[in-house]
């Protein structure tokens, strides 16, 4: 017989996807990187939502709801970031975030 | 009721001031608005004068009590007494003085004049606020407008200066804020309330008083340029425009006299007597500190601030020797002290507009070309000296007779040293006017001076009308003090 | 009684005169102000007359002895029940003489000031300054509070300070006025702290209280309990008001502005610095005589000052060449005269002579002092020189002055029967009876009087042949009537039985000349005319082989004794350079860089931690997971 996926196997998953994510956004020059590792954590964080909501409190929808929420304000920080990085290229010609210092001190 | 018109004229006028588009019309209705506040005043003044005299004492009357802030018990709450009242008077003939020196101020005169009355709005409420909340209030819009009009219409040092003396004063009113608080939250039976006679009549606990007073005291005596915190006075002063420096130094400094008053003898007079000795201290050291550093200064403005020094250290004298007299003689010294140096940066104002330099050395001879200004520079030497007749006199001789009452032999020490800075005030007045007014005529860059203008001479007459009037009928100002400061909880006269 | 209207309306008059002068006169009408003003000190003079008249023959006396009033007493400035500044007048027989004195002499200097300042630019604030002066100077000698008394003291000071610097644009007559006003400035200092002592020991400031509280309180006087540094307070308080005496008066070492002083005009030095407000010490000591003479140390001291500068200022008026300063130091010699006088006054022993005699000097001193300056200005007026080295001769071109100015010289030299010779002779015997070696001084100081008087008096008006550039005549009749009728008064004031006016306790005093005590002075008196006829009544070499010989001695005694450059000295380099920078540069560099400083090390801290902010979003990321793993740690480790 199959054994069952508990919520252990996903959490790990999810924890992996974190890190993963991290990883990417703290050693990745490229902003499109960036952005991508970003995406990974919020999918990890979506995972943890679905998976918690259908293990602990199945009788509930309000893991559901924040996964549909998360992925729509992904979707409009994309849309947003995407525009920045554009932004950034035309002024930089280049969209190496090490290069783009402006709002230091 | 009419003392709220105290606070509705000057705000009326600033809001008039905002909507009026035609240049031409700012000063006549600045200048109106002060003359209505006169008015009022001096409407305030039958009026105390009649309910005092059925009540025969001093006590804080007229006053209008509404809840502002509930939660935190902070009243809409103002009246008047017989000191408040003189220092409503001060301002504005103080006021109405720098107005009309400014009358020719061409730079950005809108914004110039709502600031100036703004910050008149500011000392009329502190100096009738009962409330500590609203006098903090109060406090606050007489120091910021500040900033600006040193900024903008400034000379000199003016960024720095204009930064300094606002981050000092704002650094004491932090002070004053948590000396406020410490009263709030520390008074006996759990009350919280911020109302100035209530909690006289109450009195706070002795180590709340010894806690607090210093927060309060070194608060208010940054205003009032006590010793080692007057630095902002002789930055400050200097990089002012004049009728900024008129203000500075004969309303602003006057809040800090004011305050320490009001905290000394309804607050916590417990711990007044116990910091006597450390307020006589600081008082001597800065009379006869501001005195000697005053001597050799080569600015006229820079003079002047350093003297106010010198001459405050009068007011905190005063109050440190907690005896009637010796109060009163405050009061009349933060008066003498308003007009005499408000006149006198007036006269340097105008002697700076058109000899184009402030430094000593480099004028003389200007009687000859400016027979009025002189003789409203001579006249604000002379009372800063304490020639009779003029109102510097009345009030050092008051703080000194007052202080002489006390029987301690340190006490008596101190005010010794206070009077040996009578010799140093004339031998730095008569330097200046022995340099500059007399002497020598040299050439300016105006080829010859001119003397003041009608509206000069107006302001000038009406500060020397205020010191004539202080000098020679003292005893119409007493009719106000004395009754206020009598009424106080007898305690701390001990 | 109606005293204290007249009194007020005497002391309203010039103060009316100044305002009005002042205000309403500008430099069109200026020409009036001058008569404005002589004619109101003529009704002055008028009133005060009538005053003297009233006091002396009508209603002063009662018992058979001159008795105290006042008139008029007003609250002014009140700080206590007891303690308070009023207007109040007293009426006695100083202040009485003093009333005369001052308002005639002014009267006089007014009418000489008309022809004298004529033509000058700033006529009517002279006229102006010459009424407020007179106000305050009658106030002064009218003031029955010791506190009024000190208000009127001061606007003396500053009037002398506006008529001593007249001439504005004078450098020399600018500094002049600030050592005049800066030196009674500083002694006025110790004065106002006598009063506030006095004041807390009698808790009063009318004079005739405190003087009553003061003679109840045994104890203070006689040093049981509050003394300090070893005198009791009632000695300190009265050396501190003999300070201001003594500035005012230019007792040595407070004299050094007098002589100075003779940088204003020649009129306003015979007023106030000869005639009225130099002698104002002596009159302060004078008024508070019954607490002086309390304390014999304080009177001891009194008179040693006064005789020491009496001796002290003669010798240097034998080496000046100025005229005014030589009767600048004559003044200060002879008020030192006045000084020694009151020391010398043992009421207590019954030897009370020294208080008349001092009064009487002041009297007579008055007028012929004011004569000497007057004359002195006529004789500028016409030559237009105050060195004595380029007159000489000048007695045929003006007979009026010279017939004057002789008198006055003999009467300042103690010489039989002019005024100054019964005053002295008082002075000289109230000295004999009571300390031998202060009656020496005052004897050799008179000889050296005659010397130098005489010195002035032979420079001026003999000596040599009348120099060709003086060809103008002497002034008009309004400088010559003044002159005439202060001779006069030179030579009858002695005749004035004087002790049956005003003496310590108010009861007549015969001050009786015994011809065999005079002997002494008087030849001493001659034999110093009689050095000065040799040395100065034809031109010789003499004097020169005189200086000469003195050497360094003489150029000392010519330098003042060098206590001016003492002074600068003290004031310039000490207390200007040394405190007063000191001061300054403490306050720009310590208490100022301490708030500067507490500005910087903020700026130093933000600098410091603002590298945090360095724009690089890894970092951040990093820092914050770094912080999420430690709080992670903490909360791990906590559980």
């Amino acid at each position: 017989m199959m054994q069952q996926i508990t919520l252990q196997h996903i959490l790990l998953l999810s924890t992996a996807l974190f890190f993963i994510g991290v990883f990417g956004l703290l050693t990745r020059r490229n902003m499109i990187a960036i952005l991508m590792s970003i995406e990974l954590m919020l999918n990890s964080v979506n995972i943890n939502f679905v998976a918690f909501n259908k293990y602990l409190y199945p009788e509930k929808l309000d893991g559901v709801f924040f996964f549909l929420f998360v992925i729509t304000v992904a979707a409009a920080e994309a849309a947003v970031a995407i525009a920045i990085i554009i932004h950034l290229y035309r002024y930089n010609k280049q969209i190496d975030v090490s290069e783009t210092e402006e709002m230091r001190y | 009721m009419i003392v709220n018109f105290l606070l509705i004229v000057p705000l009326l006028t600033v809001l008039t001031l905002l909507l009026v588009k035609n240049e031409q019309y700012i000063k006549p209705i600045a200048l109106v608005g002060s003359f209505v506040q006169l008015l009022v005043i001096i409407g305030t003044l039958i009026q105390y004068l009649g309910a005092a005299s059925l009540k025969n004492n001093g006590a804080m009357l007229l006053q209008t009590d509404v809840n502002w802030f509930a939660p935190l018990h902070i009243h809409y709450h103002i009246g008047v007494d017989g000191i408040s009242m003189v220092m409503l008077l001060l301002t504005a003939l103080i006021v109405i003085a720098a107005i009309l020196v400014s009358w020719k101020e061409a730079f950005l005169q809108k914004e110039f004049f709502i600031l100036l009355i703004l910050l008149s709005f500011g000392a009329y409420g502190f100096f009738i606020a009962i409330d500590l909340f609203l006098m903090f209030f109060f406090l606050e819009i007489a120091v910021v407008p500040k900033f600006l009009l040193i900024l903008i219409w400034g000379s000199g040092k003016k960024a720095y200066s204009a930064t300094k003396l606002v981050l000092m004063l704002i650094g004491a009113s932090a002070l004053l804020f948590m000396g406020i608080v410490g009263i709030y939250y520390n008074q006996p039976n759990g009350l919280q309330s911020l109302n100035m006679l209530q909690i006289a009549q109450m009195q706070l606990p002795y180590h709340v008083q010894l806690t607090f007073f210093p927060f309060l005291f070194i608060g208010f005596g940054v205003f009032t340029a006590l010793f080692p915190f007057h630095t902002w006075v002789p930055d400050g002063h200097p990089a002012a425009p004049t009728a900024g420096s008129m203000f500075l130094a004969g309303i602003s400094m006057k809040l800090g006299g004011y305050g320490l008053l009001r905290l000394v003898m309804l607050l916590m007079p417990a711990a007044a007597q116990f910091y006597a000795p450390y307020i006589i201290l600081l008082a001597a050291i800065g009379i006869l500190y501001g005195a000697f550093a005053t001597m050799v200064q080569k600015d006229l403005k820079y003079m002047n601030a350093y003297s106010s020094i010198s001459h405050c250290g009068f007011v905190l004298l005063g109050i440190g020797m907690l005896t009637p007299v010796a109060l009163t003689g405050a009061v009349l010294q933060m008066v003498s002290h308003g007009l005499m140096t408000a006149l006198f940066f007036a006269a340097i104002g105008m002697i700076y507009s058109r000899t184009h330099t402030r430094i000593i050395e480099e004028m003389g001879g200007l009687l000859v070309y400016m027979p009025f200004i002189s003789g409203v520079f001579i006249l604000a030497g002379l009372a800063s000296l304490g020639l009779p007749g003029l109102s510097g006199f009345t009030a050092e001789m008051t703080v000194l007779v007052g202080s002489w009452q006390q029987p301690v032999t340190a006490y008596r020490v101190a005010t010794i040293v206070a009077a040996a800075s009578i010799v140093i005030t004339a031998v730095y007045v008569l330097r200046a006017i022995g340099t500059v007014l007399m002497g020598k005529g040299k050439i300016y860059s105006d080829d010859t001076p001119t003397d003041a203008r009608w509206y000069e001479k107006w302001a000038g007459i009406i500060l020397v009308l205020g010191i004539l009037v202080v000098g020679i009928m003292p005893f119409l100002l007493l009719k106000l003090i004395s009754p206020s400061i009598l009424y106080l909880p007898q305690s701390i006269f001990k | 009684m109606n005293e204290g209207l007249i009194v007020t309306f005497l002391l309203c008059l010039p103060l009316s005169a100044f305002v009005v002068i002042r205000l309403f006169t500008g430099r069109r009408w200026q020409i009036f102000s001058g008569y404005l003003s002589t004619l109101v000190l003529a009704l002055t003079t008028f009133f005060a007359f009538i005053m003297a008249w009233q006091y002396f023959f009508v209603y002063g006396k009662m018992d058979g002895a001159y008795a105290l009033f006042v008139p008029i007493d007003m609250n002014w400035l009140v700080f206590t029940n007891d303690l308070s500044i009023n207007f109040s007048i007293i009426i006695d027989s100083i202040s009485v003489m003093m009333l005369l004195v001052v308002s005639f002499i002014s009267l006089m200097v007014h009418v000489f000031s008309l022809a004298y300042m004529k033509g000058e630019q700033r006529y009517g604030y002279y006229f102006a300054y010459l009424s407020l002066f007179t106000f305050a100077m009658l106030g002064l000698v009218l003031s029955g509070n010791l506190f009024e008394l000190f208000m009127f003291w001061e606007l003396v000071g500053i009037s002398s300070y506006l008529l001593i610097g007249f001439y504005y644009t004078k450098p020399s007559a600018v500094a002049a006025a600030k050592k005049a006003f800066l030196v009674t400035r500083f002694a006025d200092f110790g004065f106002l702290i006598g009063i506030l002592m006095l004041g807390g020991v009698a808790n009063n400031f009318d004079i005739v209280q405190m003087i009553r509280s003061i003679a109840q309180q045994q104890a203070l006087w006689e040093g049981a309990g509050t003394s300090f540094l070893g005198m009791s307070v009632l000695t300190w308080a009265c050396l501190l008001l003999f300070m201001g005496a003594a500035g005012k008066s230019a007792m040595f070492p407070l004299h050094i502005w007098l002589p100075d002083a003779m940088e204003g005009p020649t009129p306003v030095s015979a007023l106030i610095h000869a005639a009225t407000m130099v002698v104002a010490g002596v009159y302060l000591i004078a008024r508070f005589f019954p607490v002086f003479q309390m304390d014999a140390t304080v009177l001891y001291v009194i008179a040693i000052v006064g005789a020491g500068t009496a001796l002290f200022a003669a010798i240097i008026a034998c080496t000046q060449a100025d005229i005014k300063r030589v009767l600048a130091f004559s003044t200060i010699s002879q008020i030192g005269y006045m000084m020694l006088a009151l020391g010398v006054d043992d009421s207590l022993n019954g030897l009370h002579e020294g208080y008349t005699a001092a009064m009487f000097h002041l009297f007579t001193h008055a007028f012929f002092k004011s004569l000497l300056f007057l004359g002195a200005g006529a004789i500028i007026h016409t030559v237009h020189t105050n060195d004595m080295h380029e007159m000489g001769g000048l007695r045929k071109q003006m007979p009026v002055t010279h017939i004057s100015f002789l008198i006055a010289c003999l009467a300042i030299s103690g010489i039989p029967p002019f005024s100054g010779f019964f005053s002295k002779e008082a002075i000289l015997s109230a000295a004999y009876s009571n300390h031998k070696w202060l009656y020496a001084i005052g004897v050799v100081t008179a000889a050296i009087t005659a010397f130098y008087m005489f010195r002035l008096y032979f420079s001026i008006f003999w000596n040599k042949p009348l120099s060709p550039v003086f060809i103008k005549k002497e002034g008009s009749w309004l400088i010559r009537i003044p002159l005439i009728i202060l001779a006069v008064l030179v030579l009858i004031t002695g005749f004035i039985p004087f002790g049956n006016f005003i003496s310590a306790n108010g009861k007549p005093l015969p001050l009786e000349v015994h011809f065999g005590f005079s002997v002494i002075p008087v030849s001493l008196s001659v034999l110093g005319i009689f050095y000065a006829a040799v040395l100065y009544y034809q031109q010789n070499n003499l004097p020169a082989l005189l200086e000469k010989s003195f050497g360094w001695f003489y150029i000392t005694i010519r330098q003042k004794f060098y206590i001016d450059e003492v002074y600068l000295f003290i004031t310039h380099k000490i207390v200007f350079n040394v405190i007063g920078n000191t001061t300054a540069w403490i306050d720009k560099n310590i208490v100022d860089g301490l708030v500067n400083w507490s500005a910087g090390i903020t700026y130093q801290f933000s600098v410091l931690i603002k590298k945090v902010q360095s724009g690089k979003i890894q970092q951040y990321v990093l820092y914050f997971l770094l912080g999420v793993l430690c709080l992670l740690a903490v909360v791990l480790y906590n559980n």
